[in-house]
């Protein structure tokens, strides 16, 4: 009986490794609710200068237009309509989850698949289209 | 007992109160933006300043900035408090960080009123 406690007790982690471990979907809706939005922050510049230039003149217009027109630009406001959306369906969720709705285990699982699927959804639709 | 080490009054509830405040103002300005691209969608620079140009929907939208930044700061202090631990390097990048967004928010004002 000792020597089994022994053995378990050696073989648990030393540490959390969070790449190691296998997360339930609502951990990684909620990771990703962190990572979108510090991207959101880390890049409200960039959106904040292009919603400047498409409203000051037509020729800011056409030169938003342009540099939104390069693939790598594109992809990059994809990603932030992704990150968008993911914020904002996660952040909905958080909200009902505040008001003790859905937070049963079934529920916020499926909730959470909800929210990627939106977000994951939305963002192919709305990128194909605006490709 | 419970000891405390006494950091102020409210251990963050106001800011948590103020996230979900702003995120709500945040979800109906997105609703009401989406509802109008869907219902005039802009083709080209005129129909889109349009959407713009009424008094209402410029403060509507600084409104929206506005909560957006102060909810970013929210975000931003407690992303710093979980990764980053020497103090110092703590203040100095939620300073930054404040500092950043106050500028962001004249930016804002500037450029709704500037056309």
């Amino acid at each position: 009986m000792e020597t089994t406690n022994n053995m378990l007790a050696s073989q648990r982690p030393k540490y959390l490794n969070l790449f190691r471990i296998r997360q339930p979907v609502p951990a990684v809706v909620s990771i990703l609710h962190r990572i979108s939005g510090a991207a959101l922050f880390i890049f409200a510049w960039a959106l904040l200068w292009l919603l400047q230039l498409t409203l000051e003149s037509a020729d800011g217009y056409a030169q938003a237009a342009a540099v939104a027109g390069h693939w790598l630009v594109k992809l990059f406001l994809i990603g932030m309509l992704w990150a968008f959306l993911h914020h904002f369906f996660a952040g909905l969720r958080f909200l009902l989850l505040d008001v003790h709705i859905g937070i049963d285990l079934p529920a916020a699982r499926k909730t959470s698949w909800a929210v990627l699927a939106l977000s994951l959804g939305l963002t192919l639709v709305l990128g194909v289209w605006l490709w | 007992m419970v000891k405390r080490i006494v950091v102020g009054a409210r251990y963050g509830l106001k800011e948590w109160l103020i996230q979900r405040v702003t995120a709500l103002v945040m979800a109906v300005y997105t609703l009401l933006f989406a509802g109008m691209l869907v219902l005039c969608t802009p083709t080209g620079f005129e129909s889109w300043r349009a959407l713009f140009e009424p008094q209402w929907m410029r403060l509507a939208t600084l409104v929206f900035l506005l909560s957006l930044f102060w909810h970013a700061w929210i975000g931003m202090r407690d992303i710093l408090m979980d990764y980053v631990k020497p103090t110092l390097l703590r203040l100095a990048l939620q300073v930054v960080t404040v500092l950043l967004l106050v500028a962001y928010a004249g930016w804002a004002i500037q450029i709704l009123w500037s056309f």
